[in-house]
């Protein structure tokens, strides 16, 4: 049996509660398992990011709860809540993901720092992480000096460094060319079959659709369709 | 890494972290300039006002100052002198006799204020020799004046010519005594100017029957900011039976005026920072609102919002420090310039401050106090302005702030 990383019981965030109450979830049951490649796809306002900030602990659900590895996380609160984030969860935002002014190496670093990890461990997990993407030969380039792909492939890394139990992507190849998408996708989905890491993203691009294994549909802030364990669909060669 | 992110910070944007400091540095400098130029004239009048008679310090025997009489004089007691002279803070001691008397040509008569006093010491305190404009200067074994030029004119006198003192000496005797004019005087105020006559102190302590006697010991000091705290140490110094009184004592219509002056400084200093403070805060704002995301994104992340706000405090603070060290520096060689070589007024303004005895220049003070508290002042303005983006930081809401 697969282990749970995952699970959201009941969530519902509700706006305007006191007047005309709407519904940005409703009512979401869902069980992520460790290393699903999990898409949420859905039409804009259907729940996808609403869903991911609840599950990321950065939106509090008005009813319901999230469990991350048995962790209750929306009874988390404050610093205890940002120490969980960062030593548990990993986010890829769509863009501006980077701090403009710190080089490649130094973003991936950075979030280390924050976990105040050993200097020689920091080290060489960047290396690692920089060979793992790609990278290695822009080390010491800043944001703006790379391409969007590549600052998303960074970020990827960021997310990776401080090795979480899963990652959150807010659909990480919206602002992407086809070759960079792809080129994210083969990296994000490497690193999925290599280190068995949980990647869940909301996504209207069907090239991430395509290759995820789970695709979870939303529409109206319900889970409309669930292809659990759908056949991985490779990229053509 | 945090240093480093700090330091970048501030320069992603060199050319407005520039002008940020640009602003703090010229409000530095402005506030700076303002201060030593308002010290700069008032101690420039004081020293003025000061010098050319009164002294900064005086003393005389308990109830003179009320009821001003011979009949209120001292003693010349030499150890009184002696102890006075003693005192480190104190350069010049200057015993005077002085009293009302009528003066008189043929059937001119004025009243007029007899001033005897020591001409040596005289001269060291108020340069009395420099407003001579007719004659020499006299001696203290001289039975000589020196007439102020109104008097002169009025009772159409010049040098050589003889004037004739009538007056009430020591324990209501009568004095009476003609006295050659050694010199005129163009003496600082009109008031003075047309009623002062100079006498050495002996003569007029014989003329008025008063052997040994003065109403005045004028002293002149090596710190006019201590004043204070030297009156004390003289009145405990010297005893009860006399009384020691401070410039702004003796003249309090312009100590009043300095005092009210320096309120209207205040005043234009609290605009100055109004305007510099909303330039900066709008700057800060608009800094704020545009790394909004960013905030958001490292909030996201897992940066806490203790360790941004340190982050952003720091580059605030950072900028402050630069933008008043720059304003320092470039306000103490326009303060010493200006001290050097005063602004001076011309045409007809130049000549009425010069008819009233001042200079008519607006001449700079060098004072550490006015640098570093017109620096410590723009400092905590810019880091209470810097407090914004932590109080932004505080209520942020990392899914709302990175909303597009």
């Amino acid at each position: 049996m697969k282990e749970t990383v995952i699970d959201a019981h009941n969530l519902s965030k509700i706006y305007d509660e006191k007047t005309i109450p709407v519904y940005a979830l409703n009512k979401v049951h869902l069980h992520i398992s460790r290393g699903e490649f999990t898409a949420i796809k859905g039409p804009s306002g259907s729940g996808k990011t609403t869903l991911l900030n609840m599950i990321g602990g950065l939106d509090e659900p008005s009813e319901g709860f999230v469990e991350i590895n048995g962790t209750n996380i929306t009874e988390l609160k404050g610093n205890e809540l940002i120490d969980f984030r960062l030593n548990n969860i990993g986010f890829v935002f769509q863009s501006y993901n980077l701090i403009p002014v710190l080089t490649a190496k130094e973003n991936i670093e950075f979030i280390m720092l924050l976990q105040k990890r050993p200097k020689e461990e920091t080290d060489q997990r960047v290396l690692e992480l920089l060979k793992q993407i790609g990278l290695e030969d822009k080390i010491d380039k800043r944001p703006q000096e790379l391409s969007g792909g590549q600052q998303q492939r960074v970020a990827v890394a960021r997310a990776l460094a401080p090795k979480p139990q899963f990652i959150l992507a807010d659909e990480p190849t919206a602002n992407l060319d086809s070759v960079s998408a792809e080129n994210l996708l083969d990296i994000m989905l490497k690193l999925n079959q290599e280190e068995n890491m949980t990647f869940i993203f909301s996504t209207h691009d069907q090239r991430v659709i395509n290759r995820a294994r789970r695709v979870i549909t939303m529409e109206d802030g319900k889970i409309v369709e669930d292809t659990a364990e759908t056949v991985i669909i490779h990229k053509p060669k | 890494m945090i240093t480093k992110l700090i330091w970048r910070n501030l320069w992603r944007n060199s050319r407005r972290t520039l002008i940020t400091m640009a602003s703090i540095a010229f409000a530095v400098l402005f506030a700076i300039l303002m201060q030593s130029l308002q010290e700069g004239v008032f101690n420039n009048l004081i020293k003025n006002v000061v010098n050319y008679y009164s002294g900064y310090i005086q003393v005389h025997q308990k109830g003179y100052w009320d009821e001003q009489i011979l009949d209120n004089s001292f003693s010349g007691d030499v150890t009184l002198l002696a102890q006075l002279q003693k005192n480190n803070a104190v350069t010049e001691v200057v015993p005077r006799l002085e009293t009302f008397v009528l003066a008189s040509n043929k059937n001119i008569t004025k009243g007029c204020m007899l001033v005897g006093t020591d001409t040596e010491k005289e001269n060291k305190l108020t340069q009395l020799k420099n407003k001579l404009i007719k004659g020499a200067y006299f001696e203290n074994d001289e039975d000589a004046v020196l007439l102020s030029k109104g008097l002169a004119k009025r009772l159409q006198l010049e040098v050589n010519d003889t004037l004739v003192l009538y007056g009430q000496g020591y324990q209501d005797v009568m004095a009476a005594g003609k006295y050659p004019i050694k010199g005129i005087l163009h003496l600082a105020s009109p008031e003075m100017n047309d009623s002062f006559v100079y006498l050495p102190l002996k003569a007029c302590q014989y003329f008025l029957s008063a052997d040994d006697r003065y109403t005045t010991i004028s002293l002149g000091i090596t710190n006019p900011d201590a004043l204070e705290p030297l009156k004390k140490e003289l009145s405990q110094s010297i005893g009860k039976e006399y009384e020691v009184m401070t410039w702004q004592e003796l003249m309090p219509d312009i100590a009043n005026h300095i005092k009210a002056d320096g309120f209207s400084f205040y005043i234009f200093s609290g605009i100055l920072y109004l305007i510099i403070g909303f330039g900066l805060f709008g700057t800060v704002m608009m800094m704020t609102v545009e790394r909004k995301f960013e905030f958001g994104m490292l909030l996201a992340i897992g940066m806490k919002k203790s360790q941004l706000k340190r982050i952003l405090l720091s580059e605030t603070i950072l900028i402050a420090f630069c933008g008043v060290l720059l304003g320092m520096a470039l306000s103490f060689p326009m303060v010493y310039y200006l001290q050097e070589n005063p602004l001076r007024l011309a045409g007809d303004l130049a000549k009425s401050y010069e008819q009233f005895g001042f200079e008519a220049i607006f001449p700079t003070e060098i004072n550490a106090t006015i640098f570093m508290t017109q620096s410590l002042i723009v400092l905590v303005m810019t880091i209470a302005i810097g407090l914004y983006p932590l109080w932004f930081v505080n209520g942020m809401n990392p899914v709302k702030a990175m909303k597009k």
